[in-house]
């Protein structure tokens, strides 16, 4: 129970991907300036988060680490996630036509998405939770890890959200030219920074 | 020989992939809070890309234009593979210090866009050319960048210590998000200045020529 509440906190406040692990900068800058398609996005790359790492960590586990070929671990998951995208686009545009229109425009841009990558790859090493748990190779499972990536892509919408909804506002604001755009954008990433830094505090237990 | 020069400049200043095209943000962020980590980073950057820039236009004849991008990643993915290799090797302190950001390279949006928008389209010495003029854009504007979190943050430059005198906040990615985008505010500002003197400058140049046409 303790580790279910550790990864939750760990991956949605105390090491938000965006936040504190600077994964996945591009979409976060980029598709921020409304919070309709904050949402898709957010809600895009957590599938893809979440349904990469559950077909990498048995691929690597069992087939890649039996075999000694984990040092083409770069290689196998970058085509794993491509083809994951590109098949995720297919099925979404045959079932549901109104759904692809407000989320399959954004998968295409996931493949080169660092989270998606980044989540995939984190669960190759031990992984350190809050309150002094650590999940080891002996200790790590799959259902560890597809929690850890559901709820990191849940901390990456939570982000995305607050960032296009401060966006939103500061449309109403007059900014010199030179810091309009991207600079006035990460001042405003800068503050949610600041904000998601007290979460370091969080203890679990004792 | 022109060519090369103008090459070597939008590299470097004009398309600037930090500051002007915004690119690779991730390491950017991730890395500036140690100029060492960020210079390390950027030297990375600069060989893969000089080397996937030369391999992909060598191949640009051969690479079936539907599954081009496919055929970069595994370029890319390659050489990134290489270079960890190597770096865990004969480089373990900065392996340490680039932590997962090295395996990241490969979805380093620099890389791929110079690929597609460069590399598939010129010869292997125009596209070494850039592939080192971007690549050192890349590493001037991190180490830059670097240097100044790391002095405000913790008082060093390079791991040399220089003051007491911190600020904690820049340390962390919320310092890196406030440099980033100040760093951009000002090169643009410039950028536009000198612009504008040019614009300046070919006007009066053009009004001259006229009121000497008109005598």
């Amino acid at each position: 129970m303790a580790t279910f509440i550790a990864i939750i906190l760990s991956a949605v406040l105390t090491d938000n991907f965006i936040t504190v692990k600077t994964y996945g900068i591009c979409p976060f800058l980029g598709v921020s300036k409304k919070t309709s398609s904050a949402v898709g996005m957010g809600v895009a790359v957590t599938l893809v988060m979440l349904i990469a790492t559950l077909v990498t960590f048995p691929v690597y586990w069992y087939v890649m680490k039996p075999l000694g070929i984990d040092f083409l671990e770069i290689i196998f998951f970058i085509f794993i996630i491509a083809s994951i995208v590109q098949m995720l686009e297919k099925i979404i545009q045959k079932i549901s036509p109104s759904l692809y229109n407000t989320m399959g425009i954004y998968l295409p841009l996931i493949t080169t998405n660092c989270a998606v990558l980044g989540v995939t790859e984190l669960f190759l090493n031990d992984l350190s939770l809050p309150g002094d748990i650590v999940l080891d190779s002996a200790t790590m499972n799959l259902g560890w890890a597809a929690l850890y990536a559901l709820f990191a892509g849940i901390g990456f919408t939570l982000v995305m959200v607050i960032m296009s909804g401060m966006r939103e506002k500061l449309n109403y604001y007059k900014t010199p030219k030179a810091i309009s755009g991207f600079p006035i954008a990460m001042v405003t990433a800068c503050f949610i920074c600041m904000a998601f830094m007290v979460f370091k505090s969080i203890t679990i237990g004792g | 020989m022109n060519k090369y020069k103008r090459i070597t400049l939008d590299g470097l200043i004009f398309q600037n992939p930090t500051f002007m095209l915004v690119l690779g943000t991730c390491p950017t962020l991730g890395l500036i809070s140690s100029a060492m980590s960020a210079a390390g980073m950027g030297l990375t950057v600069v060989v893969i890309l000089t080397l996937s820039n030369i391999l992909i236009s060598l191949m640009r004849k051969l690479i079936p234009n539907e599954v081009r991008i496919p055929c970069y990643i595994v370029i890319i993915a390659t050489l990134v593979t290489l270079a960890r290799m190597f770096l865990e090797k004969f480089v373990p302190d900065l392996y340490d210090s680039l932590g997962g950001f090295l395996a990241l390279i490969v979805v380093n949006c620099i890389i791929l866009g110079r690929a597609e928008a460069f590399a598939n389209k010129h010869n292997v010495l125009e596209s070494a050319v850039d592939g080192l003029a971007t690549g050192m854009g890349f590493t001037c504007a991190l180490t830059l960048m670097g240097i100044i979190c790391e002095f405000i943050g913790k008082g060093s430059v390079f791991g040399l210590h220089i003051m007491d005198f911190k600020v904690g906040m820049f340390a962390t990615p919320a310092g890196s998000f406030l440099v980033y985008g100040m760093c951009i505010a000002l090169f643009t500002y410039v950028i536009n200045l000198f612009e504008r003197s040019k614009r300046v400058k070919a006007n009066k140049l053009a009004r001259e020529n006229l009121l000497r046409e008109a005598d």
